[in-house]
């Protein structure tokens, strides 16, 4: 089946077999893999891209159901000339990665978590993060630096 | 982890779903928020062979708050009920339980009408529709029909729903008399091992978990009528139910967790 979305600003066409998962066809057909798969069971959230604007695992959707859809990856969230976004700063000044692996992800997830709610607690970015899961930094850094971003905006 | 190959169609409204279930049998199933059908199909669990999408019909997405009732469209998606003012307002457990579930992206994705459908003993926003006395609407091929929630569950991930009817309401009565909803996990992210879901006082109680349906705990609420204290009323939660044993809790456990939580439920209702 056909199917057509914008990814970060840009129009793609491609032919995708029902069952393919959004994932894949963000990887393999648009070509962007900054997109993380990290398990098999919906509850990493390495995956999470936006969808409409909203935070969403892209392995747990099918593409032909993101049909017509706005997508942003984590390729999207630089500006055009390299400028990094204040969450992927925060992230880097505050040590919220090591690996890096689920790193798109979060970033991801934290800046839908701060457009609901711009001054979060320290409390509310830890349920807000609830479905992205770090096996490197104890997610201590990662609060710290999403408390930093919403500081800085 | 790939799902099995299947054949995909949009609906735009209920009655073409309907039709398009009708047309293909039991091989077809509905796709809401997708978030208890993929990760199946994914594991080959669910290998339905046509997947009707009806995540687009967003004319079944509403909140209508009524002086008694309150109507929600099946699609309405749990961060949408959590988000809601409206629903805060009017039925304040539904909101809460809506925010209790999985994660912020589960509940972008996951909808009542799906939850309901999907008929998990251990989800939470089935046990809040049932302490709630609420009804599930269904559209089918002979037109509309509308079940009260106790008499909806029938066994694991089973309800009186047959193969071609799709829940295209659901409804619950304004309720905004003391409540409490009392999820027990060990982790973020997860179901609850038990929970408890308790409306208008004590006057619906229901329990996550503690058998193959979401559960009403009658013997709780015959106690709470009575005039029994919450210790009193709580000491009778396990009564009637058939809870399972897995990795997670063994039955005896699951049954403390039901009396303690129903407790901690009818204090902080009361
Ligand atoms: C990581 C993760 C964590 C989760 N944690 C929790 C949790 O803590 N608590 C909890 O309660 N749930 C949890 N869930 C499940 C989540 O709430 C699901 O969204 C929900 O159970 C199903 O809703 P859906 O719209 O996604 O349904 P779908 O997956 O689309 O459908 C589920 C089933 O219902 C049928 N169906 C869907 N809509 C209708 C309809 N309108 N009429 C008739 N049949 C229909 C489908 O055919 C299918 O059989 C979790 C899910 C994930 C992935
Ligand atoms: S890969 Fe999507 S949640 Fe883990
Ligand atoms: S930085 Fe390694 S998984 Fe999070």
């Amino acid at each position: 089946m056909q199917v057509g979305m914008t990814v970060n600003g840009e129009a793609h066409e491609a032919d995708a077999e029902p069952r393919t998962l959004l994932v894949h066809h963000i990887r393999e057909a648009v070509g962007l893999t900054g997109t993380n798969i990290g398990c098999d069971t919906s509850s990493c959230g390495a995956c999470t891209i936006h969808i409409d604007g909203e935070p969403v695992k892209s392995c747990t959707m099918l593409a032909v159901q993101a049909n017509g859809a706005d997508i942003t990856t984590i390729e999207g969230m630089a500006a055009d000339d390299g400028t990094l976004h204040p969450m992927q700063q925060a992230f880097m000044e505050n040590h919220g990665l090591q690996c890096g692996y689920c790193t798109p992800g979060m970033v991801m997830a934290a800046t839908s978590l701060l457009q609901e709610n711009p001054s979060p607690t320290e409390a509310e970015v830890r349920q807000g993060l609830e479905g992205n899961l770090c096996r490197c930094t104890g997610y201590h850094n990662i609060v710290k630096a999403v408390l930093a971003a919403a500081e800085g905006e | 982890m790939i799902p099995a190959a299947f054949d995909y169609a949009v609906a735009e409204s209920a009655e073409q779903a309907v039709s398009l279930l009708g047309e293909h049998g039991d091989e077809a199933k509905l796709m809401a928020g997708g978030h208890s059908l993929i990760p199946m199909m994914k594991f080959r669990l669910a290998t339905p062979t046509m997947v009707v999408d009806v995540g687009r019909i967003d004319d079944l997405r509403y909140i209508n708050v009524g002086s008694e009732v309150v109507s929600i469209g099946a699609l309405t998606r749990h961060a949408e009920l959590e988000h809601s003012t409206a629903l805060a307002e009017s039925c304040p457990l539904l909101a809460h339980v809506a925010s209790k579930v999985g994660d912020p992206q589960v509940r972008h994705k996951g909808t009542l009408g799906g939850t309901l459908a999907h008929a998990d003993p251990a989800s939470d926003l089935p046990a809040a529709v049932l302490a709630l006395g609420g009804t599930i609407v269904a559209t089918g091929p002979g037109g509309v029909r509308e079940i009260a929630a106790v008499d909806f569950f029938t066994g694991y991930f089973e309800s009186v729903l047959a193969d071609d009817e799709m829940i295209t309401e659901v409804r619950v009565p304004v309720s905004t008399g003391g409540w409490s909803f009392q999820k027990f996990n060990r982790r973020a992210q997860d179901w609850a091992i038990v929970g408890v879901a308790v409306a208008e006082s004590g006057k619906g109680v229901s329990l996550i978990n503690m058998g193959s349906i979401p559960l009403r705990a009658g013997a709780v609420e015959a106690a709470v009528a009575g005039g029994a204290s919450p210790a009193e009323a709580a000491a009778l939660a396990a009564e009637g139910t058939s809870a399972p044993s897995d990795l997670n809790a063994a039955a005896d456990y699951r049954e403390h967790l039901a009396r303690v939580l129903t407790e901690r439920a009818l204090s902080a209702a009361s």
